[in-house]
This record gives structure tokens, sequence and C-alpha cells, in this order.
């Protein structure tokens, strides 16, 4: 308790708070990795999709999700023009909705992705995998609720000798998130809607109801990131977008808003975090899941776009200090189901953009992708453990020892892919 | 809306000018103005009966607190320990009346929404079929919130305020989460006949009920538990969480735990076969092993697939029989002194403070095993200990969790007025971080104040206390609000109770932010904000 409560202390009092009571800039120098969470387990099969020199296992396996080349024909009520997949590479290609947003960043070498990534949790719960990915905790042995991965590298980052102003994390949720729960006390706040910074009127008043009561500090902290928050993301609207279309919006929990969303996000890390976290719902396709058009089409493209947007409002300088990492508890089926969708699998596909990335665009470990080697003849194995691979990125970005990498990951042994 | 605007505006001005009365009183000093005001009881006598109902129920109100006054502290807590304090506001009754989880069972609820969905699977079209799929969600969502409006009404309004209290805490210590595998459908009567009855009952009863709740065998996987195909959530669960607690655990309160790896597993092996089954068919059983067949609603225990072999449980040897080996380790298991020292400890951390006085909870502990685990008996001591009505100092004092904090609020600003619409309240929960059957893992909510006062959750928290303060809120307003269109009303705080009983006892910094305010709904936000308001 004690323990804990100094180190809140110490949060507001030096690292994020000025004496004043003002946040500090993060300086545009400093690392910045933002998480985002697919909730649901999305389709990885759909965004990553084998080329044909894989050979015909894909299209076997779903006979009508398959993401292909289509064309509109008379004949076929519904039926599109799609271009199918983009190539990637000789063996993957990219799911066609992400076509204007994604596509200029794999240009850039500003995006890789890692399929056959994910945990050896092989419960296929969400809520199980949920959790024991935010977690971060070994899989054997008892686990902690108290401790996600993300509070314990901002525990490293704050307890560092002469650590950096702004280097603060956050959660941009409306709870917060197993992956931000711990020692370290982290404010959530959701940009879904526009914060408003409430009037100083009434800070005051409260200011002076809790001078010297313990929970002065954490007060004044409340008013801080919300304020601030509501000073830095004012007037972040998309372009061509009216100031009523933009109310019009607020707490749409569509993904639609997921760019409006991500343009206010990118001006707090821009300006004051280190860490952040969002999630996003609605990536358990069982039924209709569509294919190069449809549902989850849909939600790759809205995706896809704030991501982009996210790079946009940041600014090159910060994004290039940047690292984006958008990850979902578990892969689905290869076989499409009865219902034109697809059930809980095992290995997915993680996402990793930046302003500075040096690998390629499909990295890790690989196999290929045929019926024999489905994993319990179901669904993608994992070939590349998260916590690995999670590891070897945040090392390298934020200069992590093995040591303080094993504060972050107990016991993982960290996969280098050469990312940032 | 805007048909209602003057009349809310009328109310608005009353608040104003109540508000103001009190204000001018207040400028002649609270020690001059509370004894005018106060009929008749010595100031002590009434601070500590605002204190017991405040500790003891959902938030005091004028009648919460007149209630005390009349029977007595000890006629109070003795009513309340039996629950025998009469009926709901029928306002409140006749809402909970109409809910569809008060007038069908579980297993009629569940088959005719399934029936539903698989006229829609089977239609051609998927449009047809993702409808469906739409409205089995939206229907059990329906039921879910069902279970929310009627939980927040009875903690709202119910006069057996104690039971409301427990209900609550022991839907948290034997939780489930809605989400998974449509639980939702589960969640009014797992409330109603599984906890419920037995919220101050023999602690037995309470994790017999519990235990064998569809529910909580579907939410902890043990349906899929069978012989030679064991699955251990629900048996680590019921030792670790629901009985004997972690193994090392509280070795302040003299310690807890003590059951094994090898526990575990064998306690498994008794759970086999205890499972759901949402159809009317009852499965294949051996003739022999017909007779050992159970079936009471959705609950099912299958011969087939329980492990017969016997078992050995904390050095207990339990011959394989069927169900019947279930009863005789929840019997072990309740009385067991572990469960007692444990879930004595989390009563009294839940209801008087974070780090309650080890001996008072070694008191409690003493009550359980006194009277075969009768949790009246066990509180008895706690709520009659000098400690549960003494003025707490701030720091001792228990940070109210949201759930409280909400209910308090609402009981605080409109009394016994009946609210119409508790959506909004289930949103401020969840926004909380605390919402109704919303906690994802069986360890429940925390309860210690590091939990709730992260400078995120505190900002939530002020947010909610202007909604509050600042007027109806949309509780008074129906779900349909062209059935039933927003009644005027205004969060009445600045009341008598407030100039006579809170005002003397609140800091100097309180008192002076209040007199600061501007406008009644500033005066409201900055109470509700208040640490007089957020402790208790």
């Amino acid at each position: 308790m004690d323990r804990r409560h100094l180190l809140q202390g110490t949060l507001l009092g030096t690292a994020g708070l000025t004496a004043s009571g003002r946040l500090l800039a993060a300086p545009a120098g400093s690392p910045r990795f933002l998480l985002v969470f697919l909730r649901g387990g999305y389709d990885a099969l759909s965004l990553l999709v084998p080329a044909a020199s894989q050979g015909s296992a894909y299209r076997e396996l779903r006979p009508n999700i398959a993401v292909v080349a289509t064309t509109a024909s008379a004949d076929k009520p519904g039926s599109v023009n799609s271009p199918g997949p983009l190539p990637l590479n000789s063996d993957w290609g990219l799911h066609p909705a992400l076509q204007a947003s994604l596509l200029p960043l794999v240009a850039q070498r500003q995006i890789s992705f890692v399929p056959y990534a994910g945990t050896d949790d092989l419960t296929r719960s969400h809520f199980e995998t949920q959790d024991s990915i935010e977690l971060g905790q070994a899989l054997t042995g008892r686990r902690d609720y108290g401790s996600g991965f993300l509070n314990r590298l901002a525990g490293l980052m704050q307890g560092a000798p002469g650590a950096l102003p702004g280097s603060d994390a956050i959660a941009f949720t409306d709870q917060l998130p197993l992956a931000l729960r711990g020692e370290l006390g982290i404010a959530n706040l959701s940009l879904k809607v526009e914060p408003r910074g409430g009037d100083d009127k009434l800070r005051a008043a409260l200011a002076g109801m809790y001078r010297d009561h313990p929970l002065q500090d954490r007060m004044a902290g409340a008013f801080e990131v919300r304020q601030d928050a509501a000073r830095q993301i004012a007037g972040v609207a998309p372009a061509g977008m009216a100031g009523e279309q933009v109310s019009a919006n607020r707490g749409a929990i569509n993904a639609k808003g997921f760019e409006l969303e991500a343009r206010r996000i990118a001006r707090l890390m821009r300006e004051r975090y280190a860490l952040g976290f969002v999630d996003i719902g609605g990536w358990d396709t069982h039924v209709g899941q569509g294919a190069a058009t449809g549902y989850l089409a849909s939600r790759f493209e809205e995706l896809g776009r704030g991501l982009a947007a996210y790079a946009d409002e940041l600014g090159a300088a910060a994004w290039r200090n940047t690292v984006v990492v958008v990850i979902s508890e578990f892969g689905r089926t290869a076989r499409e189901n009865g219902n034109r969708g697809t059930d809980h699998g095992h290995g997915s596909v993680h996402w990793v953009l930046g302003g500075s990335l040096t690998a390629g665009v499909v990295v890790g470990e690989q196999q290929a992708f045929e019926a024999k080697t489905l994993h319990q003849n179901r669904d993608l194995p994992v070939l590349n453990e998260y916590r690995s691979v999670l590891g070897g990125l945040l090392a390298r970005q934020f200069a992590l020892s093995p040591a303080q990498l094993d504060g972050v990951f107990p016991g993982a042994r960290a996969k280098d892919l050469g990312l940032v | 809306m805007v048909s209602d605007a003057p009349a809310v505006q009328r109310r608005g001005l009353l608040g104003l000018a109540a508000w103001s009365l009190g204000g001018l009183a207040g400028c002649a000093g609270s020690g001059a103005v509370a004894p005018a005001l106060r009929p008749g009881h010595p100031a002590d006598a009434a601070d500590a009966a605002y204190r017991l109902a405040n500790r003891l129920s959902w938030g005091a109100t004028d009648a919460e607190v007149d209630r005390v006054q009349r029977l007595g502290a000890e006629g109070y807590i003795s009513e309340q320990l039996r629950a025998a304090a009469g009926a709901l506001p029928a306002a409140a009754q006749s809402q909970i009346a109409a809910l569809r989880i008060q007038t069908t069972p579980p297993l009629a609820l569940w088959q005719e929404i399934d029936a539903a969905r698989k006229l829609a699977d089977a239609r051609p079209t998927e449009a047809e079929r993702k409808a469906g799929q739409d409205a089995f969600q939206a229907a059990h969502n329906r039921l879910a919130r069902e279970a929310m409006h009627r939980h927040l009404l009875r903690a709202l309004y119910a006069p057996n305020q104690l039971q409301e209290r427990l209900q609550w805490f022991w839907f948290n210590h034997f939780n489930v989460h809605q989400s998974k595998s449509n639980i939702r459908v589960l969640l009014g009567d797992y409330e109603e006949h599984a906890i419920r009855p037995h919220a101050l009952g023999r602690f037995r009863d309470l994790l017999g009920a519990a235990t064998r709740h569809p529910a909580m065998l579907r939410y902890l996987d043990n349906e899929q538990n069978a012989a030679a195909r064991l699955n251990e959530n629900h048996a680590r669960e019921l030792l670790e969480l629901h009985t004997l607690g972690v193994s090392d655990g509280g070795a302040a309160y003299g310690g807890w735990g003590g059951y094994s790896q090898r526990d575990v597993q064998e306690l498994a092996r008794v759970l086999t076969g205890h499972g759901v089954n949402v159809t009317d068919k009852t499965p294949n059983v051996k003739p022999s092993q017909a007779g050992l067949y159970i079936r009471s609603g959705l609950y099912e225990f299958n011969p087939a697939r329980h492990d017969f072999s016997d078992k050995t449980v904390l050095g207990r040897v339990i011959q394989g029989r069927g169900a019947a080996e279930l009863n005789e380790v929840l019997d072990v298991l309740a009385l067991h002194p572990s469960t007692a020292a444990f879930v004595s400890h989390k009563l009294a951390r839940h209801l008087l403070a974070d780090e309650p006085p080890p001996a008072l909870v070694a008191a409690m502990v003493a009550a359980w095993q006194r009277h075969d685990g009768r949790i009246a008996e066990v509180l008895g001591v706690l709520l009659r200990a000098p400690a549960f009505t003494a003025p707490a100092a701030a720091a001792a004092a228990k940070f109210k969790d949201p759930m409280r904090y909400a209910v308090s609020a609402v009981r605080a600003a409109y009394g016994e007025r009946v609210v119409l619409n508790t959506l909004p309240m289930q949103g401020w929960l969840n926004r909380m971080g605390e919402g109704l059957y919303n906690r994802q893992t069986p360890d429940g909510y925390p309860d210690t104040a590091a939990s709730w006062t992260g400078s995120g959750q505190l900002a939530v928290r002020l947010e909610i206390a202007r909604a509050i303060g600042s007027g109806p809120a949309g509780l008074f307003k129906g779900e349909d609000p062209a059935l039933q269109p927003e009644q005027p009303a205004f969060p009445q705080l600045a009341r008598a109770v407030y100039w006579q009983q809170l005002r003397p006892l609140m800091a100097a910094s309180t008192r002076q932010a209040l007199d600061s305010a501007a406008t009644p709904q500033d005066w409201n936000t900055l109470f509700l904000s208040s640490p007089e308001f957020m402790y208790g």
C-alpha cells in the first residue's frame, strides 16, 4: 500500500507534473509506443492473404469468403469489381480495403506484418486469451491480475533515474485495461468523445477540498490529464468534415469514428505520452463476414484509415519515433463455417507500423499455407510468440537491458525481428 | 424535452431558493444553526445514527436515518439482519413486477430466444441470418439490463438495505461475467434464486446454490468437466476464491488457504457431471445409474459424465457415489477455519475498512464457528462493534467503490422518489469500471481504495458527480420517452440533514468550497465530489 502510494506520488509529483501542476511535453525525440488491441479475434487470413504461389488451399478452405479478385456481373446480383489481394511479396497479399490507407505506408517501408503470431494459450476463449496477452506473464504458474505488461514497462520508464518528462502511459479507453493495471497509477481517458475540460472555478474549489488530503495529487492529476487533453485536442477534425458532422459522430462506436479518435490520440501522444493503449471491438465474425467487400472489409477500411490518420496527425518528426502494434487475441479457423463466417482459431497476424521501421513487409518465422500444415487441422500455428516478438521490439525501441525486459515479460526470450 | 423546460426550470429555481436559504443560515455559523433544526436528539447520538445508516445501507437518506432513530441502533441492526423491514415502494415494485426475468423461468426464456435464432439461421439470405443473430444478442442484452434494473431499484429503495448490500457483495464473491456464453439470460435467476435467499442465511446454503447454478457452471466451464476430460477451472476457483482463500494469504488475520494442486484435481473429479442442460431432452444414462440423474431447471447432474472413483479432498476420503460427493465436500469447506477467516475478513473489508481490525475479524470468525456459518450472526458481530459507528478519521474510512458511490449519490439526491430509468446509472457504473455483471474475471471487483483512485478514475467520478448534481440526468425519463416523458427533477442535497449532521462534521476546507459555489448545480457537484461524500 505505502509503496504503491509512493510510486504514484512520484508519478504525479515529478515525472508527470511540474510544481505548477502542468504536464510537461514529451520531447520530440523520445520513443512512443501505441498498442491497438482488436478485441474479438479478427480474421487474419482475410488481412494477409496467401498468394497463388502458396497453392489453392486458401480458396478451397474458403469457398465463399476467400478474398479474391472479382468482377461485377449482371448475372450475379451483388457482385462487385475487386482487384483481389494487393501483392506484398511473392507469398502474401493485403486485403484490398486497405489500398488507399496502407499501401502508401507499404511503399515507404513503414509497415510490417508478422504472420503466425500470437500466444501459446490454446483455450480459444476471448476472455482467457485477451487476459493472458494483456498480462504478459508466463502461462505456467499463477496469474497476477494486478500486473499488466504495459504497466510494468511504464514502471521501468518511470523508475529509471532521470526519467524523462512525458514518459507517462495512458489508456484511451473507458476502463483501465488489464495491460495497464498494476503498480503504477495510470490514467484512462476515452477519446471516442471529445474530452471536455471542466471549469476552472470548480477545479479551484476541488483543489481546496483536497488540500493535504491523501488524494490531493491524484485529484490534481485527474483535472490535468483531462484539461490538457481538451486543450490538445480542441478542433481536431478530419479534413473536409464540417463541425456539425463531427459533433454528430460523437460517441459513435462504429469504426467510422475511429479516424477521429485516432487523430485525437495522435495529438495527445505527440505532445504528452510515451505509452498508449486503445482497443477496438467488433471482430468476432462468426456470421457473414464478407470477402473482398462486406462487413470485415469495412472494418479493415476504417481501421486502416484511422492508422494512416494517426501517422498523419503525429507529424513526420514524432512518427519517426513511433511504433504502433496492432494485435488481437487469436486468429480464426482457416475453414469457413456454415454461416459464411469463421470460428475461434489460434495464430494471428500482428501489424507493426512506424516512421523508422527497418524490416521487410512480412517478417518472422513462416511456413507454407497448406491444409496439411494447419494447427490441429483447424487454424494457424503460432511460430512467433507475442512476448518474444514484442519483447524484441520494445527492447530495441526503449533500449531495455535483458534484466529490464525480463521485468516486462518474465521468462520470455526476446526475438529480435529487426523491426526498428 | 421542450415542453418540460419550464417545469424543469421552476424546479431548479425552487432548488436554488432552498439552497439560498440554507446558505444564509450557514453564514450564521454551523454550530449555531444545527441545534435549532435538530429535534431533541443529542448531537452525538444523531451523528451515530447517521453513520450507522450510511455504513449499513446503500447510503443515508432522511428516511433511513429516521428509521435508525425510531428503532434505535440495536432495533435497526436486528431488523436488517433478519431482512424483515418490509416491501419496496409501489412505484419500484411495479417496475420490477413487469420484468420478464420476474415472470418467466430461465429455461423458457432460453428456449424462446434460441428458437427465434434457429428460425433465423434457417433463412436463405445472409442479411436475414445476420438480423437473426442481432436479434438474439439484443434479446440477451435486454434480459441482462432487466437484471441490472431490478438490482439497482432494490439497492435504491428496498427497506432491507443490508440484504441488498450483501446481494451485491455475494454476487461479487461468486462472480460470473455476463459476456461469457450467453450467461446474460441466467443472471436474473442466479441473483434471485441462488444468492438472494441466502444472503443473510447459512454460508453453506449460499455456497451450494451458487456452486450448482447454471450461470456458475457455465462461467467456470464445469459443464465441460467430465470423467477423463477434466477441467479444473471451477474446482480451483471454488477453493481459492469462494471458500478457503489463496494459499498463504491473510497472514495478518490468522491466515487462510491450505489446499494443494492435488486437492484442486480431486475436487475437479468431484465436480464432474454437474452441468447445464438447455434442452427438454434427458441424456442417455445407464439403467443402473438412472436413479442418480438430477435435473432442476437448467441444472443437470449427469452420472454418465461423472467420475465415480473415490477422491481425497483436504485429506478426507470422498467415496465415489455421484452428486452427493459435492455436498460432502461443500460441508467441509463451508465450516473450514480458512473459509471462516477469508470470508469474514472480506465482509469486514467491504462494510467497514480496507484493513479491518484483526481482533474484530477474529470475533467474526468465532461467531462463524459458533453459529454454523450463519452470515447474520457473523455480521451481527461486525455491525454491533463500536468501530462500526465510531467516527473514522478520513484515512481509515472506506473509499466508496463506484457502485456504492453511484447508489448513495442517487439516494442522497432523491431519497424515496423512485427513478423511472436506471440506464444512466448502468452507464455510470460501466464508465467507472464497476458495471453490474461486468467483471470478466472470477475474482470479482477489487475492494480497496487503491483500485478506484487512479487519476483517470477520479476524473470520471467527478464527471459523474457533475451529471448527478446538475439535474435529473435521465433518471426520470422512461426508456421510451414517448410513453413516459421526462419528469421534472432536481437533486436535493442541501437539505436539513446536511445542515444538521453533515456540515458540522465536514472539514473546514470542504465547507469553504461549498460556500463558494455560485449555483445549486455547482454546490451539488462539489458536495458529491467532497472527501466526506467519497468516503464513508
